[in-house]
């Protein structure tokens, strides 16, 4: 069996409004192995979300992709008419939204929803995906979860929701889970509950993740793998320890240091200055050469490629960070 | 819930009598009612004899009063020109009105919902342009041209449909019922098409406003994450949420068309409650036409009572209090 379950190349995702071209996703090449977690990370603005579901293909005018390979399990999702698409969507490829207070519609119960997924992706009888959407809910630590089937939405907190919407991403055994940020509109008490139910969940189903997160945090403690993404495109990508402990792209090293520690109370915070350019106007040359510390006149003139620097390490700098500086 | 409908029936009971005291003032104002009913060559000592047998010679506020006491007995008063029950002659007529205004709604609704849901979840096809721009038209033009241009394209040039009446009728459970017989179909629906036209055109124009801000919402993308189908999205997730607003034009709709027929129904000659109100107008019967008002404001609160029911059934975020 290939080790490999997703494998997106090239991957151009633009959105043409009429303030001109966006580039969100712009070239966006990285894999996701069988069972594996990896972790989509950048500031806001930096193309992850569109990527998920750029997956899913759920890319609305003005947006298009306009270029690349999505391979799932050895097929382009890219080349599916939206009929197989279907299959697709839910069955073995699902989703965790951001917001748990918007991604479920209001005025059906919960137990209905959970089983629009079973409805459409299996073959189970009335009793049958009853009794796996209970099983389900008992999964996600929902107690009383029979009763609860016949409640709405509203009628849930916040937490509770994403733990519903966490249910159904998971109901059809779908071999990968693209979450978007799934803990942003939580409570901190609440985030990583969520996230070690989210881990432990997927880790016995055996599927595979994509976690879209501006979160390095988060990243460090869920992901096998990390991908750094700026400006619609990889900056940086390897394993997650390598990553976190030994960065060798500029802007990963400025995201770690501005993770606030609850040991260092000495120093201030570090953050990278500037802010994200206007995704329209970026010019020839590396987008991150004016908010950088190591940038030098290369950088303005020519746009670095992915290129390994060490181990498992890729990144997009003329001049990487070296393992001792990092 | 017996709370609300005790409530609602209290307000009910405020808005008739509003109703009643404003026609019954209105009226008063609008001339005196014994010359439209004696004759021409009456002498003086007629006209006062009439004055006495109507009551019109007591002051308006006695007047009141004694309307007031019937009508607690369930005595709504008489027509000055028919000497029937004023109640009597209405419900006799509404039957045609209301089946001609059923008709009427449900070919608007039926043709409204699907291409409002269109054309909010596709605003930027042509089709939905060419919707939009035909609403635009249903909107504007005016019910009499309309019946007149169908009247001389399917009656006149094709002598394809009639033009006026309500054909074979058959008595269904008391009521004189057009729709019942084929004939009945072929005079009801020049009239109902006339009427639907307006109506057609707002729903459509609601229903695709609220189709276009549903569509953006999160749960739209959800459902479209698990696989749901296009169909599905639009009429099971989308539509549901974009209803509230349509039922509540539906249901203003509903009470309008029923209460002002009158145009269409004078058009197509059809013998509906909306004409006797325009005969009794020219009349002067006002026993007839402050009966007829206070029918079209109960018509009104119950229609919208049901409306709030139906909020309740649509959304479980609202409650009736």
């Amino acid at each position: 069996m290939n080790e490999t379950l997703l494998d997106i190349r090239g991957l151009k995702t633009h959105f043409h409004t009429f303030g001109g071209l966006v580039k969100a996703v712009d070239g966006v090449s990285f894999d996701v192995k069988r069972g594996e977690v990896v972790g989509l990370v950048g500031e806001s603005g930096g193309g992850k979300s569109v990527i998920g579901f750029s997956i899913l293909r759920l890319i609305d005018p003005p947006g298009r992709i306009e270029a690349g390979e999505i391979v799932f399990d050895g097929e382009d999702l890219i080349r599916k008419t939206e009929d197989e698409l279907r299959a697709v969507r839910g069955g073995e490829i699902a989703m965790v939204f951001q917001d748990p207070m918007t991604s479920l519609n209001p005025v059906y119960t919960i137990g209905r929803q959970m089983d629009e997924m079973l409805k459409l992706h299996t073959d189970l009888d009335e009793p049958a995906r009853r009794a796996r959407c209970i099983r389900m809910l008992e999964d996600v630590g929902i107690s009383e979860a029979e009763s609860r089937l016949d409640a709405y939405p509203h009628q849930f907190s916040g937490g509770m929701r994403q733990r519903v919407v966490i249910a159904i991403a998971l109901l059809a055994g779908s071999r990968l889970i693209i979450a978007d940020e799934p803990t942003t509109a939580l409570d901190v008490t609440v985030q990583s509950q969520i996230l070690k139910l989210m881990r432990r969940q997927i880790s016995e189903r055996g599927a595979a993740m994509i976690l879209v997160t501006h979160d390095l945090a988060v990243v460090s403690e869920m992901a096998d793998r990390v991908v750094v993404l700026y400006c619609g495109k990889v900056v940086e990508r390897g394993r997650t320890e390598d990553v976190i402990a030994h960065p060798a792209h500029p802007y990963t090293r400025g995201l770690l240091d501005s993770i606030p520690r609850i040991t260092d109370r000495q120093h201030r915070l570090r953050q990278i200055p500037g802010t994200v350019p206007d995704i329209r106007k970026l010019g020839k040359g590396c987008s991150f050469r004016e908010r950088c510390f190591r940038a030098q006149p290369l950088c303005a003139e020519q746009a670095p490629k992915l290129a390994p620097v060490r181990h498992s390490l890729d990144a997009a700098c003329h001049f990487p960070l070296e393992e001792s500086e990092a | 819930m017996l709370g609300y409908t005790i409530k609602r029936l209290l307000q009910m009971t405020l808005v008739l009598f509003v109703v009643s005291v404003i026609v019954f003032l209105m009226m008063s104002f609008t001339g005196d009612p014994v010359f439209m009913v004696i004759p021409i060559d009456s002498t003086e000592a007629e006209i006062e004899q009439a004055r006495r047998l109507l009551g019109l010679d007591r002051s308006l506020f006695s007047q009141y009063w004694i309307f007031l006491t019937n009508l607690l007995q369930g005595d709504f008063g008489r027509s000055y020109v028919f000497r029937q029950p004023a109640m009597d002659l209405i419900l006799e007529r509404l039957p045609a009105t209301i089946e001609m205004v059923l008709v009427a709604i449900t070919l608007a609704t039926l043709v409204a919902v699907p291409l409002g849901v269109y054309a909010g979840a596709n605003p930027n096809r042509p089709a939905s342009r060419g919707i939009m721009a035909g609403s635009l038209l249903g909107i504007s033009l005016p019910g009499f041209w309309v019946g007149m241009m169908l009247i001389f394209f399917f009656s006149v040039r094709h002598q394809f449909l009639p033009s006026s009446g309500r054909g074979e009728t058959i008595q269904f459970l008391g009521l004189r019922l057009s729709i019942l017989t084929a004939d009945g179909w072929s005079h009801i629906i020049l009239p109902a098409v006339t009427l639907a036209l307006a109506t057609l055109a707002i729903i459509l124009r609601i229903t695709r406003a609220g189709m276009m801000e549903v569509m953006r919402q999160d749960y739209i993308r959800f459902a479209r994450a698990k696989g749901a189908s296009r169909r599905h999205i639009l009429f099971g997730h989308g539509l549901k949420n974009a209803l509230i607003p349509v039922v509540t034009i539906f249901g203003l709709q509903l009470g309008d068309l029923i209460a002002f027929a009158t145009i269409t129904e004078t058009i197509f000659a059809w013998p509906g409650t909306g004409k006797l109100l325009i005969d009794s107008i020219y009349r002067g019967d006002r026993p007839v036409i402050v009966v007829y008002l206070m029918l079209t404001a109960f018509i009104f609160v119950a229609i919208n009572f049901i409306v709030d029911i139906v909020y309740t059934l649509i959304d479980p975020r609202i409650t009736v209090k």
